[in-house]
C-alpha cells in the first residue's frame, strides 16, 4: 500500500477497530478490568477517559514546539494529572454514589499507559486537529471495549443492564463474573473473538490475493 | 487514622486483596515482563523497593498537603515523586546490574505508569493509615505484586512447552491464567481479619 496522505476518516476510525487501545494494543487494562462489573461504571469511565485523552492530546499538541525534550515526559504527565483531577472534582459534583463505587480508579487515569502513549506517539508529533481526531477515535475505542466487557459481565453476573433487571426471577447469577477473576476470564474470550476476527481477515485477503495472480 | 492491626494489613494488601489479582492495579508489567521467572522476580523487587519509597513520600506529602489546604495537588505531586524515585532506581540498577537493566529493557521506566504505585499512595491516603500502617501496607502490597508475577512467570515457562491453539497463544492465554489464578486468590477471603 502507497498511501502517503492519511485521511481524516481515518484517524479517527483506526482507534475503533484496528489499533483499537484495549483489544488490539492491550493498553490501559488496569482501569478496563477494574471498573467493568457494571456497565455503567465502564461507560463513565470510558467517557471520563475519553475526556482526558482529548484534552491532554490538545495541550500536547499545542504546546509541542515549547515543550523541550529532556522534560517532556514530566511536562506530559502534569498536563495529564491536572486534567484527571479536575474530571475527579466534576464526577465528585455529578454524582457522589458513583464517584465512591469508581474509588480510586477515577485518579488512576493519570497512569493510564494509552494517554501518555498517545502524547508521546501522536500528539507531540501532529497538528491539533489530527490530535484531536486521534484522541476523539481512540477515546471511543477504548469506551466501546470497556462497555463491551461491561455488559457482559453486568449480565451474567447481576442479571441486568444499566440496573434495569433483564430476567424472569429464578435467574441464577453468575457469582463468577462480579469477581474480580469474571474481568480476566471476559477479556480473554473477547480477545479470542477479536484475533479470530483478525485471522479471518488475513485469510480472505490472502485468498484474494491468490485469485488475482 | 485507622485502627486495623498491622498483621491484617499484611495480609490483606499481600493475599486478600491482591492488587494485581484483585484490584487490576500493574497489570501492564504482569503480562509484559512474566514470560521469564528471573526477570520477574527481579521486576517484583524493583516494584516492591519503588513502592515502600513512594509510601514514605506519600504520608509526607499528605501532611505537607493537609498543612498548606491544598488537596487538588494531590495527584501531580505524588505522580511527580514516584517518577523521581523510578529514576533513580533505574540509575542503581544499571550501576549495581547491567543485565538485568537490558533485560527488563523499557518495562523499568514504565514503573512510573505502573497503577499499582499511584494506586498505592491513593489508597493508604483514602484509608487515612498512620505511618507504620502505611510502611506495612506497601511491605504488603509489594510482596503480593512480587508473589503474583512470579507464580504468573512460573505457569507461563510451563505453558511455553504445552501445546497450545495457535489462536489462544499469547495474550489470551495470559488472560485466561490470571483468570483461574484470580479465583484461587479468592481462597484467601477471610484471613486475617
Amino acid at each position: 500500500m502507497l498511501r502517503k496522505e492519511v485521511s481524516s476518516t481515518d484517524e479517527y476510525i483506526k482507534g475503533l477497530w484496528r489499533e483499537n487501545p484495549v483489544f488490539i494494543q492491550v493498553l490501559g487494562l488496569c482501569a478496563a478490568l477494574a471498573v467493568s462489573n457494571t456497565a455503567i461504571n465502564a461507560l463513565t469511565m470510558g467517557l471520563a477517559t475519553t475526556f482526558v485523552l482529548l484534552m491532554s492530546g490538545m495541550s500536547v499538541s499545542a504546546l509541542r514546539n515549547f515543550i523541550p525534550r529532556e522534560a517532556r515526559l514530566v511536562s506530559f504527565i502534569c498536563i495529564i494529572a491536572s486534567f484527571v483531577t479536575a474530571v475527579d472534582y466534576v464526577i465528585q459534583a455529578i454524582s457522589l454514589e458513583l464517584h465512591r463505587s469508581l474509588g480510586a480508579f477515577i485518579a488512576l487515569i493519570v497512569v493510564n499507559c494509552l494517554i501518555l502513549g498517545r502524547a508521546e506517539a501522536f500528539a507531540s508529533k501532529n497538528s491539533l486537529g489530527r490530535s484531536v481526531l486521534d484522541g476523539l477515535g481512540m477515546g471511543f475505542g477504548f469506551t466501546v471495549a470497556l462497555l463491551a466487557i461491561g455488559v457482559v459481565r453486568e449480565i451474567l453476573g447481576s442479571g441486568s443492564l444499566f440496573g434495569i433487571s433483564l430476567f424472569p426471577d429464578p435467574f441464577q447469577t453468575w457469582t463468577v463474573m462480579v469477581l474480580p477473576s469474571g474481568g480476566f476470564l471476559v477479556t480473554a474470550v473477547l480477545l479470542l473473538l477479536v484475533n479470530w476476527a483478525k485471522n479471518r481477515e488475513v485469510e480472505a485477503e490472502k485468498q484474494s490475493q491468490e485469485v488475482a495472480t | 487514622m485507622s485502627d486495623a492491626s498491622h498483621w491484617s494489613i499484611f495480609v490483606n494488601a499481600a493475599l486478600v486483596n491482591n492488587f494485581v489479582l484483585a484490584y487490576f492495579l500493574g497489570l501492564c508489567p504482569f503480562f509484559g515482563i512474566s514470560a521469564k521467572l528471573e526477570t520477574a522476580a527481579r521486576m517484583g523487587g524493583a516494584v516492591s523497593f519503588v513502592m515502600l519509597v513512594a509510601s514514605v513520600c506519600a504520608y509526607l506529602i499528605n501532611l505537607l498537603l493537609d498543612v498548606v489546604n491544598a488537596p487538588y495537588l494531590k495527584i501531580i505531586s505524588y505522580i511527580l515523586v514516584i517518577a523521581s524515585t523510578v529514576q533513580l532506581v533505574e540509575m542503581l540498577m544499571r550501576k549495581l546490574s547491567p543485565t538485568t537493566f537490558r533485560a527488563m529493557g523499557i518495562f523499568l521506566p514504565l514503573i512510573t505508569t505502573n497503577c499499582a504505585i499511584l494506586g498505592l499512595a491513593l489508597f493508604q491516603t483514602n484509608r487515612g493509615y498512620g505511618f507504620t500502617q502505611a510502611v506495612t501496607y506497601a511491605l504488603g502490597a509489594g510482596a503480593g505484586f512480587a508473589l503474583a508475577l512470579v507464580l504468573m512467570a512460573g505457569v507461563r515457562e510451563k505453558l511455553d512447552l504445552g501445546n497450545v491453539p495457535d489462536l489462544v497463544k499469547g495474550i489470551a492465554a495470559a488472560f485466561i491464567v490470571a483468570g483461574i489464578l484470580s479465583l484461587s486468590f479468592m481462597g484467601f477471603g477471610g484471613l486475617g481479619r
